[in-house]
């Protein structure tokens, strides 16, 4: 008994170094992106499985992944070898980031929009873009014989959508447009990033025009005719599937549960377009290495490997994030993706398309400036108080938030030389 | 050891507990709400608190709420306290039956409340299958503040009179019973007895169950975010806001002082109004 018991030791003491050593060479992936269990787990299995080396693919929450990667800056070494999270996560943490610029591409044909994004304002490569979605719309197709006259379902202005819902809401007795103004909603991208273009052409400098009190006025039209159970929403495929509402805006990351489910009762298509253009906010992630990795020559090689046109695709079915890259969707793709591909084709290729990107520059500020949006919502369409006093009083606030952070204008504002002004 | 110094050797270890862990921590947010990053004194955070516009819905949520929940409390409180004080038999079983709710977390408490409230909770069920309404209610939407007002007021007085009762019940057990029976010899009837003999002898309890039931209600917080979510906003939820939503210390430390300033006043208030003269304390 007792040789065995000292081989059995040994082997097991042997395989706790061995493991200990591997464990070394393995690239940490700290992301703040594809958090959700089973993406994770796609993205270990599906995406990470066909790089040479191994990878420690570790989502986190926004608070978790900022503490740790600053922790690991401010001790000058550290663990993380790859960081994957949005735009607007690196604007803040830049000076931070490797320039990234000798990375072969090889043959990929990357966006150059994303690419020229990814540097920050600097002239170096502070990440590579890695994937992108956005918000689109989503109906019950039970829903398409109420569509007012003559309207294009894939090409509705915000007046054509009033009307759509006030006919559903009159035809079914109850109010089936939803809307994802719950507390874990992301109502203040649509006021971001679809109202605001849409009317005023602007998402910061216009935000108390007389433009915008139209715009505001146009959301309370289209608020009556909402379905009021909407202040709890958060993610709208619950409400598609239930069917308590039959035409939404959201995510599609959260509507892809109900194409995915059901995606023979499911269409999506693009937002509405306003008098100054079809307004949308693309969301891109990006993929960066930090100065305190401690594997260079891999974290680039782990890199380089995420703008691969196959691991796009990967990546694709796995958080329903679309590539970045040019790419031929194979047919296999899981409905959701084939359900918003086609409609954020058609918003973006759109001629009247109007991009509003996400805020950029604002550091720490950034839940200050969703905030003014939420709160004008608040104030205006729930507490009915007066447009116009309500926008100046925010503009405030924002004109504020703006100076402190000393952020210029994004787009559709026009680029602005010191801090992005509100009139 | 000196049996003169022992008091204060055996008092230092909470006093040092209390430095390290409340005075000192409290100080770094104290001066956070009037002084910037660099350590230049302002009041520019102060007022922009007080500017803001949920600033005034915030305080007058948070007085309003105290002001209708603590007398509530304290009347049922002290009916309990006295009923409870008359059992001769079970008077353990009733005390810890009714004070189960002060086991509860007040976020527990507050999602308790709101599965009753809810648009698909038991109180839309119980109406639905007596017939009384034909789709479900929104009791806590935006559009009815009163009654959130009122859900949170019965979560509050459900989960929260049981601190105040069980000072109280301490409190009356002090009461020589002497004087309830001199007063009865002189022929007092029960209220007479009671206005006259037990709630004045009850004054230092009253104080303290006063005084600890209002600064808890100044700090209310879990069971209005449950049941109101931003539909009712108090002083604390705007310090919970400012520090983690908006990351915004300075103004969070504002809400803090400001909610600490409301519970001094108060506190101060209680104990000159329950003062007991000197020459009336009975030990």
């Amino acid at each position: 008994m007792k040789p065995f018991l000292k081989t059995t030791l040994a082997a097991l003491f042997t395989a706790g170094l061995w493991s200990g050593s591997t464990s070394a060479q393995e690239l940490l992936f700290w992301s703040k992106q594809a958090k959700p269990v089973e993406e994770a787990q796609a993205m270990r299995d599906k995406v990470l499985s066909g790089f040479e080396g191994d990878v420690d693919f570790q989502p986190n929450d926004s608070g978790p992944w900022l503490t740790r990667l600053q922790a690991e800056t401010a001790a000058g070494s550290g663990k993380i070898a790859v960081l994957g999270a949005l735009h607007g996560d690196f604007t803040t943490i830049a000076d931070d980031l490797v320039d990234l610029s000798d990375i072969d591409l090889g043959d990929t044909a990357m966006n150059a929009t994303f690419m020229a994004l990814g540097m920050l304002g600097t002239d170096e490569q502070k990440y590579l873009p890695w994937m992108q979605a956005t918000y689109v719309m989503a109906a019950n197709k039970k829903a398409l014989e109420h569509l007012p006259e003559g309207a294009d379902v894939m090409a509705l202005s915000y007046d054509q959508l009033i009307a759509w819902s006030k006919t559903m809401a009159e035809k079914t007795g109850s109010p089936k447009f939803g809307f994802p103004a719950g507390p874990k909603g992301l109502k203040h991208r649509f006021f971001q990033g679809y109202l605001y273009p849409s009317y005023t052409n602007s998402m910061v400098t216009k935000f108390a025009s007389a433009e915008a009190e139209t715009a505001w006025t146009v959301f309370k039209d289209l608020w009556a005719v909402t379905n009021p159970g909407s202040t709890g929403y958060s993610a709208m495929q619950e409400q598609l599937l239930s069917e308590e509402v039959w035409v939404a805006f959201d995510h599609t990351a959260r509507l892809a549960g109900a194409f995915n489910e059901r995606p023979d009762d499911f269409i999506a298509f693009p937002a509405p377009a306003g008098p100054t253009g079809r307004g949308f906010m693309p969301v891109v992630a990006g993929v960066a290495i930090p100065k305190t990795a401690p594997d260079m020559e891999g974290a680039k090689a782990l890199v380089a490997y995420m703008t691969n046109p196959s691991t796009q695709i990967e990546t694709l079915k796995a958080t329903s994030f679309f590539p970045v890259v040019d790419v031929e969707l194979p047919a296999d793709m899981p409905p959701a993706v084939q359900t918003s591909g086609a409609a954020i084709a058609a918003m973006s290729g759109a001629a009247d398309a109007n991009p509003g990107l996400l805020p950029v520059g604002l550091g720490d500020l950034g839940g200050q400036f969703n905030q003014v949006y939420v709160d004008a919502f608040e104030r205006i369409v729930l507490g009915g108080e007066d447009v116009r006093a309500v926008l100046d009083n925010q503009a405030e606030e924002l004109r504020r938030i703006m100076n402190e952070a000393n952020a210029p204008c994004w787009a559709p504002d026009a680029a602005s030389e010191g801090p992005c002004p509100v009139e | 050891m000196n049996p003169r110094t022992l008091p204060y050797w055996l008092l230092a270890p909470a006093l040092v507990f209390l430095c390290v862990f409340f005075l000192y921590p409290f100080s770094l947010v104290a001066w956070q709400a009037i002084a910037t990053d660099e350590g230049v004194l302002t009041t520019q955070y102060l007022q922009r608190m007080a500017s803001h516009w949920k600033f005034d819905r915030a305080l007058t949520n948070t007085l309003l709420l105290t002001a209708a929940v603590v007398p509530i409390q304290l009347s049922l409180a002290l009916l309990m306290a006295t009923m409870v004080s008359k059992m001769n038999r079970g008077r353990d079983v009733v005390l810890y039956i009714w004070t189960i709710p002060l086991g509860i977390s007040d976020l527990a408490a507050g999602l308790i409340w709101l599965a009753i409230f809810d648009q698909t909770g038991f109180l839309n069920s119980a109406l639905f299958g007596l017939g009384m309404i034909e789709q479900p209610v929104t009791f806590l939407g935006y559009q009815n503040k009163t009654t959130i007002f009122v859900a949170v007021m019965l979560a509050e007085i459900w989960r929260a009179t049981a601190i105040m009762l069980v000072i109280l019940v301490a409190g009356i057990g002090l009461i020589p019973k002497e004087y309830n029976e001199a007063a009865e010899v002189f022929g007092a009837g029960r209220w007479k007895r009671f206005t006259k003999v037990t709630l004045p002898l009850l004054k230092p309890s009253l104080q303290t169950a006063l005084v600890l039931r209002v600064i808890l209600a100044f700090e209310v917080f879990a069971v209005v975010s449950a049941l109101g979510g931003t539909n009712l906003p108090v002083l604390m939820g705007e310090v919970y806001d400012w520090q983690f939503k908006l990351q915004d210390s300075h103004i969070a430390a504002s809400y803090a002082l400001l909610i600490l300033a409301i519970s001094i006043a108060f506190t101060l208030l209680i104990m000159g109004l329950l003062r007991t003269p000197k020459g009336a304390q009975t030990t």
